[in-house]
C-alpha cells in the first residue's frame, strides 16, 4: 500500500528562511544567519573562531563542495541524538550519510528547545525534522529542474543529487545550492514527505557521528576546553548541604605555589543554585587541588547538620501509622475492601539517596571578556544554564552566550547548573578564562540527589484472585523553598506520586497517600525521574498479590490492565495510558522469554514486571540464579519496546536499552548513600561501588514492537521494569521478597 | 617546579611542574593530550588509563617524578593512525555512548590483547574489572574486544 503523506502546515509562518552566503550555499532553518561553524569548535572561542563573533543558526547547510552540514542542537550525553536526529533531516533531504558533516549547535533561541531530558528530544524534533529536511529536497530539485528547463515532475532526489529521468543527467547538490538558495520556500502542501517503505537511513544502524574522535581522544568534552591564558579553578562547599563560610585561611591558600587567588563565594540558599563556599584558582589543575588540601574553612553548618538517614527512617515509620498528609487518589471504597478481601499482603519497600556518578565530574569554563561571558558547559539543559547565571550575577541573558559541549554521562544530572553559574562566579573575579573542575568527593557529596522514598502498602485480592484493594501510603522527601516571601515544602524531582500512577485507575477501591518529610539534601532529576523506583514498588507488591492470590504473575498482570484499550488521564494533565500497546509489550516478551514454559531449579527463577513512561512501553522478564551463598547473577534479561512507529537508530537504541537495563541493574545492586550530619558519608567509588563489566549479563535481547504511534524516545522508559522483573525472578528463585534497596540489604542465601 | 623529559607517545617532550604532579594532570593541563580522561583521581575508575612501557597504568596515581624513561602511551599515540583494531572495532561495533570511558576501556584493553591475543570472556571481564563504564556499555566493551582480537588476527595472516 502506499500512502503520499503531507506535511502539517508549519505552526510559524518563519519556520523555514534561506540566505545566500559562502559563495551560493543553501541554508534552511527557523532563522538561516551565516556560515557554517567550524567542526573542530571546542576549544576555540567563537571570536576567534570566527573573527566577527558570528553564530550558526541554521539546521543545514550545503556548501558548493557538496558537503551537507547539519547542526545538532540538542546536547549529546550518550544518548545519541547527535546521530539519530540528523538522521531524519538527512533521509528526508536524500543526502548520502558520508557526505553529512555535523556540528553542535550552541545555545541559540533560533533553535527553540535544546534541552536533553524526560526522553523528549525525538519526539518534540521528529517531525519538524522531517520536514525540513524535505523542504530542502524539493528546493534543489527546483533548482535542477528550472537548471535543465524540465519539469520539476520529471526529476528526482537521491544519493546527494538531483536526478533527470527521461536522459539520465543529474547534478550534485553542491552545484545546486547556488540556484536553490535563490528560490522561493515552497508551500508546506507542496512539500511531501517519503514514504516509509523508501527509507534508506532510517531504520539502519549507524554508528555515533563523534566515534572516531572518542576512540583516538580528540577533546569533546566541556572537561577538555582549554583557552589561551586559561585559569583552573576548585571550588569548596560545605560538606553539610548549604552551610556558610564564617571563616577561611585564604591568606596562606593564596601563598601557595602556583595559586593566583583564592576568595569566598557569599552564594545563597537555593540549595539548586550558586550556593556559598570557597574558590582556589590555579595556573593548573592539580596546583589547584594540592592547594585545597590545605584550605581550612569553619561553617556555619546551620538547622541541616541534625538530618540524618536514620532519623529519616524513623520519622517515616512513625508517619506510616498516621493518615497521609495529602490524598492523591481515592477510589471507591479501599478500607472496606481491603477488610472484605480473600486475602491481604502488607509491606514496607523503601529506597535510599542515590548519586547520579556521571564518570565526567561537573565542570564548566567561564570567560568575562568584551562585556560579555562566554560559557563552555556539559549540559542537558543550556538554557537552565544561561537562566542561573542571568539571575544570580545579574547579567542580561543576551550577553551570555554558551558552548554545549559533548556530556561525559548526565542522567539527569546536568539538568541542574549549579556547576555552571559557580564556574562564572568564580571567572567574574578574575581577569582570564577560568575552567572549574569538581573532584569526584565533589560530585558525589553535592549532587542533586535521586530522592529516597518509604512505601507502605496494603492490597487485597478476592476469592478468585482478582486485585480488588489497594492502598499505598508513600513517605517521600521534600525541601523548604521560599518564594514571593512565602516558605513552602516542594518535593524532590520523581519524590511525588501522580494520582494515576499505575495501579491507580485499574483497582476499583484504591488509596493513594502521601506524606512529605522536609529535609535539606539537594534533590533533582535521575534517569527516568519517579519511574526508576516506583516501577520497582509498585511491581513488586504486584507480584506478592499475584503469589498470594496462587496466580500465574504474567495472567494476574494480563487480568489488571483489563479490557479496555486506552484509559485516559486524570485532570488537565493526565497521561492516557494505552492498554492495548502495554499489552502488546506484555506478551510479546513473555512469548519471547518462554515465560512458564521452563523448567527452571532451585535458585533459579524468572520475573516479569512493565511500566509506562516517558511515552514508552516496555516490559521485561529477567532470568537469574541464585547461589546457594546468595550470590546474584542475572543470566538474560529480554525486554519487548514499544516507542512507536519507527526505531530511527537500531543501533543506538540498543544502546540505550541494554545501558538501562545494566544501570537500573547496578542501582538495584549497588547504589547507596547514607547521610549523617547533614552531610553524605561516602567519597569515591570505593565506598559508593557502581556496577562493572563482571556483572553485566551475558544477554539483553531487545525486541522492538513498530506499532502506528507517533515515534518517542528511549533514553529512560527500558530503566525502570527492570528493577522489579529481577527482584521478582529473585523470588521465584529463592521464596526471597527484597522489598530495600540495594540488594546488599536483603540475605539471599537459601537451602 | 622541576623539570623532566618525558617519552610520550614516541616522542622527548619536556615539561616543568611540580614533582608529586600526577602524569594524569601533566598529559592533560601541561601536554593538551585530553584523551586521557579524569574520573576520579584515586585508582578506581580507569578513565585515566594509560601505558608505561606497555603496561596499563592509572595516571591519575603516578607522580610525574616516577615516570623517568619509561615510554608513557596515550590513547593519542596508541596507533599512528587511529586505527589499531580495538579503535576499528570500537567504530564497527558502535561502542560508545557518552564515549569519556572509552580511552581507558580501549587502553587496558590493548595491553590485554598484546599479553593474550585470544582471551575468553573471563578473561576479557577479568582484565576490565578495574574500568567502569557508567554508560554501562559493557556488552558491547566484551563483543568489541572479541571482535578486535579478530580483526588483529586477520592482520597478522594478511
Ligand atoms: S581517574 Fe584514575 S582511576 Fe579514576
Ligand atoms: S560510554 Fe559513557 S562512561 Fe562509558
Amino acid at each position: 500500500m502506499t500512502t503520499t503523506r503531507h506535511p502539517a502546515s508549519p505552526g510559524r509562518r518563519d519556520f523555514l528562511r534561506k540566505s545566500v552566503f559562502g559563495g551560493g550555499a543553501l541554508v534552511l532553518g527557523y532563522f538561516a544567519g551565516g556560515a557554517g561553524h567550524a567542526v573542530a569548535q571546542i576549544a576555540k572561542p567563537a571570536t576567534l573562531a570566527d573573527g566577527a563573533g558570528f553564530k550558526p543558526s541554521a539546521f543545514i547547510h550545503i556548501g558548493s563542495d557538496g558537503i551537507v552540514t547539519l547542526v545538532s542542537k540538542q546536547p549529546e550525553i550518550g544518548q545519541g541524538i547527535k546521530t539519530s536526529l540528523p538522521m531524519v533531516i538527512a533521509e528526508e533531504l536524500e543526502v548520502s550519510w558520508k557526505d553529512v558533516a555535523i556540528v553542535q549547535g550552541d545555545l541559540d533561541p533560533a533553535y527553540g528547545s535544546q534541552s536533553a531530558g524526560g526522553s523528549r528530544s525525538t519526539p518534540t524534533n521528529y517531525t519538524e525534522f522531517q520536514r525540513l529536511g524535505a523542504t530542502a529536497r524539493t528546493m534543489l530539485i527546483a533548482a535542477a529542474a528550472s537548471n535543465w528547463g524540465v519539469p520539476v515532475a520529471e526529476c528526482h532526489a537521491a544519493d546527494s543529487a538531483v536526478h533527470h529521468r527521461p536522459t539520465g543527467r543529474k547534478l550534485g547538490y553542491g552545484a545546486l545550492a547556488a540556484t536553490a538558495a535563490t528560490l522561493p520556500v515552497p508551500d508546506a502542501k507542496d512539500v511531501v514527505l517519503k514514504d516509509p517503505k523508501d527509507y534508506k537511513l532510517l531504520g539502519k544502524r549507524i554508528g555515533g557521528v563523534d566515534n572516531p574522535a572518542v576512540v583516538t581522544g580528540k577533546p569533546l568534552f566541556g572537561i577538555d576546553v582549554k583557552l589561551p591564558g586559561m585559569l583552573y579553578a576548585v571550588y569548596e562547599k560545605s560538606p553539610a548541604f548549604g552551610g556558610k563560610v564564617v571563616s577561611a585561611n585564604l591568606d596562606a591558600i593564596k601563598a601557595l605555589p602556583g595559586v593566583r587567588d583564592a576568595f569566598v563565594i557569599e552564594g545563597g540558599s537555593d540549595l539548586r543554585g550558586l550556593l556559598p563556599g570557597v574558590a582556589i584558582v590555579a595556573e593548573s589543575t592539580w596546583a589547584a587541588y594540592s592547594a585545597r588540601r590545605q584550605l581550612k574553612v569553619s561553617w556555619d553548618e546551620g538547622q541541616v547538620a541534625t538530618e540524618s538517614w536514620s532519623g529519616y527512617a524513623a520519622r517515616a515509620a512513625e508517619l506510616a501509622k498516621l493518615p497521609g498528609a495529602a490524598v492523591l487518589r481515592k477510589d471507591g471504597d479501599p478500607v472496606g475492601a481491603l477488610a472484605a478481601a480473600a486475602k491481604t499482603v502488607e509491606a514496607a519497600y523503601s529506597y535510599p539517596f542515590i548519586s547520579h556518578a556521571s564518570i565526567e565530574p561537573q565542570n564548566a569554563t567561564a570567560w568575562f571578556h568584551d562585556d560579555i561571558v562566554e560559557l563552555w558547559a556539559p549540559t542537558q539543559n543550556p538554557a537552565t544554564g544561561q537562566n542561573l547565571v542571568s539571575s544570580t550575577l545579574g547579567i542580561p541573558k543576551e550577553k551570555i552566550t554558551l558552548h554545549i559541549t559533548r556530556s561525559g554521562g548526565g542522567f539527569g544530572r546536568r539538568l541542574s547548573a549549579d556547576y555552571i553559574v559557580e564556574a562564572a562566579a568564580i571567572a567574574q573575579r578574575v581577569k582570564a578564562p577560568v575552567k572549574l573542575t569538581w573532584s569526584r568527593e565533589d560530585d558525589l557529596r553535592h549532587d542533586h540527589f535521586r530522592a529516597g522514598g518509604f512505601h507502605f502498602l496494603r492490597g487485597g485480592v478476592d476469592a478468585k484472585g482478582k486485585l480488588v484493594a489497594w492502598h499505598n501510603h508513600f513517605v517521600t522527601f521534600a525541601n523548604s523553598v521560599v518564594r514571593d516571601g512565602k516558605a513552602s515544602l516542594q518535593t524532590g524531582s520523581g519524590g511525588s506520586l501522580g494520582g494515576d500512577e499505575f495501579p491507580g485507575r485499574w483497582v476499583e477501591n484504591c488509596l493513594l497517600e502521601q506524606t512529605p518529610i522536609e529535609c535539606g539534601v539537594p534533590m533533582g532529576p535521575w534517569r527516568a525521574p519517579g519511574s526508576n523506583v516506583f516501577a520497582w514498588v509498585f511491581h513488586s507488591f504486584i507480584d506478592e498479590l499475584a503469589h498470594a492470590a496462587g496466580r500465574d504473575p504474567l495472567d494476574f498482570r494480563l487480568e489488571l490492565l483489563g479490557e479496555r484499550d486506552v484509559v485516559p488521564g486524570t485532570g488537565e494533565r493526565g497521561v492516557p495510558y494505552n492498554v492495548s500497546r502495554m499489552k502488546g509489550v506484555l506478551r510479546e516478551v513473555a512469548r519471547r522469554a518462554d515465560w512458564g514454559r521452563k523448567k527452571l531449579a532451585r535458585g533459579q527463577g524468572q520475573g516479569i514486571a512493565f511500566h509506562f513512561s516517558h511515552l514508552g512501553y516496555v516490559a521485561q522478564v529477567a532470568d537469574v540464579s541464585v547461589s546457594k551463598d546468595g550470590v546474584l547473577k542475572v543470566d538474560r534479561v529480554v525486554v519487548a519496546v514499544d516507542i512507536g512507529a519507527r526505531i530511527v537508530n537500531p543501533s543506538g537504541a540498543d544502546n540505550q536499552v541494554q545501558g538501562s537495563v545494566i544501570d537500573a541493574l547496578g542501582a538495584l545492586m549497588y547504589q547507596e548513600l547514607d547521610i549523617e550530619r547533614g552531610r553524605i558519608v561516602q567519597s569515591n567509588f570505593h565506598d559508593y561501588p557502581m556496577i562493572r563489566i563482571g556483572d553485566a549479563p551475558p544477554r539483553i535481547d531487545v525486541h522492538y514492537l513498530e506499532t502506528d504511534y507517533p515515534v518517542t524516545g528511549l533514553g529512560e522508559p527500558a530503566f525502570p521494569p527492570l528493577a522489579p522483573a529481577v527482584c521478582n525472578a529473585i523470588f521465584a528463585a529463592t521464596g526471597h521478597r527484597v522489598r530495600q534497596l540495594p540488594l546488599s540489604r536483603t540475605d539471599l542465601r537459601w537451602s | 617546579m622541576t623539570k623532566y623529559v618525558l617519552n610520550i607517545n614516541g616522542a622527548a617532550q619536556t615539561v616543568d611542574v611540580v614533582p608529586d604532579t600526577p602524569l594524569l594532570w601533566v598529559l592533560r593541563d601541561t601536554l593538551e593530550l585530553v584523551g586521557t580522561k579524569f574520573g576520579c583521581g584515586a585508582g578506581h575508575c580507569g578513565a585515566c588509563t594509560v601505558h608505561l612501557n606497555g603496561v596499563p597504568t592509572r595516571s591519575c596515581m603516578t607522580p610525574v617524578s616516577t615516570v623517568g624513561r619509561k615510554q608513557v602511551t596515550t590513547i593519542e599515540g596508541l596507533d599512528a593512525r587511529g586505527t589499531h583494531p580495538l579503535q576499528r572495532a570500537w567504530q564497527e561495533l558502535d561502542v560508545p555512548q557518552c564515549g569519556y570511558c572509552q580511552a581507558g576501556q580501549i587502553m587496558t584493553a590493548a595491553a590485554l590483547l598484546q599479553e593474550n591475543p585470544n582471551p575468553t570472556d573471563e578473561e576479557i571481564e577479568g582484565a576490565l574489572a578495574g574500568n567502569l563504564c557508567r554508560c554501562a556499555t559493557y556488552l558491547r566493551i566484551r563483543a568489541g574486544v572479541r571482535r578486535a582480537a579478530e580483526l588483529a588476527k586477520e592482520e597478522r595472516s594478511a
